[in-house]
């Protein structure tokens, strides 16, 4: 830890590309691990992941055909190859006289409906990104509130009551929540039409849609934001630093609002851009459960289907997203908290 | 891949489930209103109105949107390549082909009648040529005619196999049993049409030459996989995207597993279509990941009917028939659901010992465990399903299971033991796919049903998406030693021929992507399925089927559960609405038509 | 200061029955208490003194003894944080000049803290926002109390860490504070503090936290600074030798009571109460030799919840059995003049008390 002031560009650059080149390595072993599996496993388990793509009345001719158009004849470090060559220069597809030439960034087609990968996830990723910020948006202003709020009325009704309501909404599941507030607001009540509807058809419909997955899932994370809220608010209002500021004879919002939300802000933010990425690969069962479109959705069918293309798109551009939000969390809290160097 | 691991999972899931389905229910008390099970002209049709009838015939509008919902999209909608049976009944909006079935309830619905074709085929003494000669008037989606040409280059594709794969291979089969067509990807010709069993002598006249008489051959062009498609329009694996279309209807937009929506093709005439009605303006297909909101929202009155057809989930179900019953029919889905014996593991290479595991089970718990009567179905008495012409349901019943044994017969089991010679009983493994909770259901009961007669049974949940490769392998099963396989089976097309073949007939012992799981090698059910195809006239076609059935169940090789039977949801909205046994109890989509 | 009126009918001016004091500060029978599910913490109870201008108080006594808590009352800081527990109790008399501070509006209050009385605080280091730089805080606290632009209150921060002994003050105003050393912290401390010329300053442990050579020079700085400003100053500390050097009076604390105050010097040469002696005893001292040992005060500091009947020194005092029939033990000895100007409170009497000093424990000091 250097004393003087922070680090320059150039320190911020080369601690830059060394992260990004950590994310590369990753991202390789993460695609490495996924082929494995797929590959591998079934191997093991004495089955051929042809069969797995012919249809009920199955004649050798197509499954060794299969095997040949999916390359699954290959050694998998030769598929492997071939999928990073797709990545960066696009690949040619050929088998049984159908050529399909597949320009970079060529995520491959799937094995299941011969859709080319990279629209689907073009697609489905603004989906997952709504669901997760808006979402993001609600609990962070929900939870934060609660619990600052529990943290300044310790002991009061409103802090008991906010506090087991919050543990409800940490231990109680998505898809019962999920089902629960469907069950209520959309089938019984019929206030919301929960019901998908793409933005680009009507903004009004998508909103609409979007407001139970958005309150569902952010009532999880509110809760769990509130509690640490009000642990961390707690905490660091028994700070020296907070005497200090009263001692100043600074007014209490601004002892709250500003030197104690300060310090209380540094770990929510740091676990909003941890869960922002993890939600981004990990919204499977908010999607699931109200129908959305998004990319939890295609990869809990891609599962099922043991469609690997898709799974390996899914998996890239959720590690990817999970890579760049902890790449901003770090950022960010050199930003935030000047006592970090990025090192 | 491990068999087992997504189990405790999915108990937490099911409790949650349970519970949620106890609140819908009362909140759905609230707030619906009540159907009866009398028709209404604005309302539910009736329970069963649709069932092998037609519902509300009169009262169906050129015009709206008709709204599928789904919990799965096709396997693909490429005609050659689809081979789900909603997908076949769904593709009839967009492709025609030279015969297909009636446009009438039940029964009647499987019958074969023209379509492209001026009439069904003039089939020669010997059975071996067909000719049909093309309607006057039949076009693309772009206007320009539909040939001899592209009926033949469609049905060529099935040849394709390494880019095609996934559809039913019948056509292939029949035409060119040895395998000399290479397909027309690989075609030298210069027209690609070098498939010499097709004739094509001019653009209206298409002459099948079959190297063998096969009595159901017109059953086999009326599947969807016999469609035309134009050489100019074949975009290969990518067609199932984008179908060009000779029917009423082309794709406008779709989106594998989100959303497929059909619009009217204009170049389609009325006139020259005896089949489809194709009344709404637009078709549309929703997909859901939550097969229960799907339910929901059906009850709800959001979507007309679930283009899967097999049936809404228990909880919509409970909920569907207290409340809605008269938006519900309750069809024979034309599926048996059994056990299967491979004759390969032992003891099940003899006949007592199969014997006594069908005289040992639970008839009834087995039903129960598939949904009961009304959503399960009638106990299965033997292997041809009722929808099958030659069918005797119920009343052939060679072991008693639907009666005497409904409970099983244990005395009787431990006799045939005895006869087998394992007095005391054995140990096998049932073999079940791990994503049908149902069928895990009934591998349970017949395990605690086994166990009174000496039998004890390990179960093994193996992962349903690599069925194929893990039990359509005999020298897996035998290695594993699968005694006991839980599966289900419907006709690819009502006859003996498209049901039974790939089960029964030794020629279909496969070595990978088998179905003959029993290993059935028995030269008089070969026979008779020979003595079949040969024979044009229908009803001895029928007295071989009843033979065929009588063989198989008398062999023992099958444990049947049920003649399936499925809760199906019918909007109020819809009209012209009839289930038809082409395509096993599902509604005519392609006659469905919406109330004003 | 220009917005706040100190006189006449300023926001908050107490109606008291007694009469406003002539002493800038005068505290009068103070009781802090703080209610706690063990009982009644009395923190404070019944403590007294003035203190005027450009006069420095020592407060001193062991962790617990009240020292603490008997500055955040004045500050009024004694129920800040206290988020959802049971409320401090306080009562008594504080007036600052000519206002009497518990019964005024707390608003009021909170405008004098920082500019009419600041305070210094013992560890500089969690004191200090650490997310935000020296100046920040600097400017924050003088912007508080003076409506200027962030430029004038820079420049004027700027001055003050120049004024407190800060090399390059212009670079170092921009600083965070874990960038400064200790000693560096404690001076941006002070220039926080005096940014706004306080008349009253608290320094509460100041030097406890640094080493000994810096502690010196710390010391120096509040003695130079007063002089400068003149500001009345309480210095609160454990350590008589801290006082020592800057004091004018000492006030000597045990279990939230005065036990003995009076001038600097007569507290350290002519100490009248056991406990200062232990303190006098304990205290290392550079002129003297290694090897002779300190005389530390035995026993523990006394629970404030139950607190000793009688003199509540009696469990831990040497001489508890001098005084007759046992009063040490049932009646709670009053503080009573020893001197000029020099209080303290013992039951044993004047003469037994200075024969056992000059005999007893002087020689061994």
């Amino acid at each position: 830890m250097a004393r003087g002031t922070a680090a320059g560009p150039r320190a911020v650059l080369a601690y830059l590309i060394r992260r990004l080149f950590a994310a590369a390595v990753m991202l390789v072993v993460i695609i490495l691990v996924v082929f494995g599996i797929f590959f591998l496993v079934p191997r093991w388990a004495g089955v051929d992941p042809a069969t797995m793509f012919v249809g009920k009345q199955a004649d050798p001719a197509a499954i060794e055909a299969v095997r040949q158009k999916l390359g699954l004849a290959d050694p998998i470090f030769a598929q492997v190859w071939e999928f990073f060559k797709g990545l960066f220069v696009g690949r040619t597809y050929a088998a049984g006289g159908d050529v399909t030439n597949c320009a970079a960034p060529c995520f491959g087609y799937s094995f299941r409906n011969e859709q080319a990968i990279w629209p689907v996830l073009t697609d489905r990723f603004p989906v997952t990104l709504a669901l997760a910020l808006g979402a993001a948006f609600l609990w962070l202003i929900f939870g934060v509130a609660a619990g600052v709020l529990s943290a300044l009325k310790r002991g009061s009704l409103w802090d008991r009551g906010a506090m087991i309501v919050a543990l409800g909404g940490v231990s109680l599941p998505i898809y019962f929540t999920g089902l629960l507030s469907l069950a209520i607001f959309s089938y019984g009540l019929g206030w919301i039409d929960a019901q998908y509807v793409p933005i680009e058809e009507s903004f009004t419909g998508w909103f609409g849609g979007m407001i139970l997955p958005w309150v569902t899932l952010a009532f999880l994370y509110a809760a769990m934001y509130a509690r640490i809220t009000r642990a961390t608010m707690l905490e660091v209002l028994g700070e020296d630093y907070i005497r200090t500021a009263r001692a100043k004879g600074l007014t209490e919002p601004v002892v709250i609002g500003k030197h104690a939300m300060r310090s209380t802000m540094t770990p929510i933010l740091t676990m909003l851009g941890m869960d922002l990425g993890a939600l981004i690969g990990g919204a499977i069962l908010t999607e699931t459960t109200f129908s959305l479109p998004g990319l939890g959705q295609a990869v809990l069918k891609a599962i099922s289907d043991k469609d690997l293309p898709v799974i390996l798109g899914v998996t890239l551009i959720t590690s990817l997203a999970v890579i760049v939000a902890n790449l901003l969390v770090d950022l960010l809290y050199a930003v935030i908290d000047p006592r970090v160097r990025l090192s | 891949m491990s068999t087992q691991r997504t189990t405790g999972r999915r108990k937490q899931a099911a409790a949650a489930a349970a519970v949620v389905a106890a609140l819908l229910s009362t909140a759905a008390c609230g707030g619906g209103g009540n159907d009866d099970d009398g028709g209404s002209k604005n309302g539910a049709a009736g329970f069963n109105a649709a069932n092998n009838k037609v519902a509300q015939a009169s009262l169906a509008k050129k015009g709206g949107e008709l709204k599928f919902a789904g919990a799965q999209d096709a396997d693909s909608w490429d005609t050659t390549r689809g081979y789900y049976g909603f997908a076949w009944n769904f593709m009839r909006y967009y492709s025609r082909t030279l015969v297909t079935g009636k446009a009438e309830p039940g029964a009647k619905g499987a019958e074969v009648t023209p379509d492209l074709a001026t009439s069904t085929a003039k089939i020669s003494d010997d059975g071996k040529t067909y000719t049909y000669t093309l309607r006057d008037g039949v076009t693309w989606e772009d206007g320009k005619p539909i040939t001899s040409k592209d009926v033949k280059y469609g049905i060529e594709r099935v040849w394709a196999q390494d880019v095609l794969s996934g559809g039913p291979v019948y056509l292939k089969d029949v035409l060119d049993p040895k395998g000399e067509y290479k397909g027309p990807y690989k075609d030298k010709s210069k027209d690609k049409l070098g498939l010499k069993a097709i004739e094509t002598p001019d653009d209206k006249t298409v002459i099948f030459k079959l190297p063998e008489a096969n009595s159901d051959f017109e059953d086999i062009l009326g599947l969807t996989s016999a469609s035309p498609v134009r050489q100019d329009k074949d975009t290969k694996s990518k067609y199932g995207l984008k179908p060009f279309s000779s029917g009423p209807y082309k794709f406008q937009s779709y989106t594998p597993n989100k959303k497929l929506v059909l619009v009217r093709n204009e170049n389609w005439k009325q006139s020259s279509d005896p089949v489809r009605k194709a009344y709404p303006d637009k078709i549309s297909l929703t997909l859901f990941t939550n097969a229960n909101d799907m339910d929901q929202r059906l009850i709800n009155g959001d979507y007309d009917l679930d283009i899967g057809q097999t049936g809404l989930s228990p909880q919509g179900r409970t909920t569907a028939l207290k409340q809605h019953k008269g938006n519900l029919d309750n069809p024979v889905s034309g599926y048996i659901r059994y056990a299967v014996f491979p004759q390969s593991v032992k003891p099940f290479d003899n006949e007592h010992c199969r014997k006594a595991v069908i005289y040992g089970a639970d008839h009834e718990s087995l039903q129960t465990a598939r949904g009961g009567p009304v959503a399960g179905g009638d106990i299965g008495t033997n292997m041809l399903p009722p929808s099958v012409p030659g069918s005797e349901g119920q009343k052939y019943d060679p072991y008693e299971a639907a009666t005497t044994n409904k409970n099983g017969n244990v005395a009787k089991a431990k006799e045939e033991l005895k006869a087998c010679g394992q007095p005391n009983g054995f140990k096998t493994t049932i073999a079940v796919r791990n994503n049908k909770p149902v069928e895990v259901a009934t591998a349970e009961s017949l395990q605690a049903s086994l166990k009174k007669v000496g039998i004890t049974v390990d179960i093994d949940q193996f992962d349903g998406a690599q069925t194929t490769g893990i039990i359509g392998s005999p020298e897996n099963v035998k290695k594993k030693g699968y005694g006991i396989i839980i599966m289900g089976w419907g006709p690819d097309f009502p006859t003996v021929q498209g049901y039974g073949m790939p089960l029964w007939d030794s020629k279909y012992i496969l070595e990978s992507g088998n179905n003959n799981f029993a290993l059935i090698k028995d030269k008089t059910i070969d026979g008779l399925f020979d003595d079949y195809v040969k024979e044009l006239d229908e009803a001895k076609k029928v007295e071989i089927s009843t033979e065929i059935n009588h063989k198989v169940s008398e062999g023992a090789y099958y444990l049947p559960f049920v003649f399936e039977k499925f809760i199906n949801w019918r909007s109020s909205r819809l009209a012209n609405v009839y289930t038809t046994d082409n395509y096993s109890g599902q509604y005519d989509f392609v006659n469905l038509g919406l109330k004003k | 200061m220009t917005e706040l009126s100190k006189s006449g009918a300023a926001v908050g001016e107490p109606v008291k029955d007694s009469p406003a004091p002539s002493a800038f500060l005068e505290v009068r029978d103070l009781k802090v208490h703080f209610p706690t599910d063990d009982g009644l913490v009395k923190s404070v109870d019944g403590l007294s003194f003035a203190l005027e201008k450009g006069k420095t108080l020592g407060i001193v006594g062991e962790s617990g003894s009240g020292k603490s808590v008997t500055s955040l009352g004045i500050m009024g800081l004694h129920t800040a944080g206290q988020y959802g527990k049971r409320k401090a109790q306080i009562s008594g008399e504080i007036w600052l000049d000519g206002t009497e501070l518990l019964s005024a509006d707390p608003d009021y209050v909170r405008k004098l803290r920082g500019r009419e009385m600041a305070m210094i605080f013992q560890d500089p280091l969690s004191a200090l926002h650490p997310y935000y730089t020296i100046g920040q805080q600097i400017v924050e606290a003088y912007r508080i109390h003076h409506k200027v632009d962030k430029k004038v209150a820079r420049r004027r921060a700027i001055e003050m860490l120049d004024r407190v002994g800060i090399p390059q003050p212009d670079k170092r105003v921009d600083s965070y504070p874990h960038e400064f050393s200790g000693g560096m912290r404690q001076r941006a401390m002070i220039a926080m503090s005096l940014v706004n010329n306080p008349e009253l300053l608290i320094a509460d442990e100041p030097t406890t936290a640094l080493d000994v050579t810096v502690q010196a020079q710390i010391l120096d700085l509040i003695r130079d600074l007063q002089q400068e400003f003149g500001s009345a100053v309480i210095i609160i500390t454990h350590d008589l030798g801290v006082v020592a050097e800057l004091s004018d009076d000492i006030l000597v604390m045990y279990g939230g009571r005065c036990i003995e105050r009076g001038p600097a010097e007569k507290v350290f040469y002519e100490p009248r109460h056991p406990y200062t002696w232990g303190l006098l005893g304990s205290m290392p001292r550079l002129d003297r030799e290694q090897t002779e040992r300190l005389i530390p005060v035995k026993g523990s500091p006394p629970s404030l919840i139950n607190i000793p009947s009688g003199c509540a020194f009696n469990p831990r005092c040497s001489y508890a059995d001098v005084p007759k029939d046992n009063v040490t033990r049932t009646v709670r000895p009053e503080l009573t003049e020893v001197g000029s100007q020099h209080w303290a409170a013992c039951h044993m009497t004047h003469e037994q008390r200075e024969r056992i000093w000059t005999e007893e424990i002087a020689p061994k000091l």
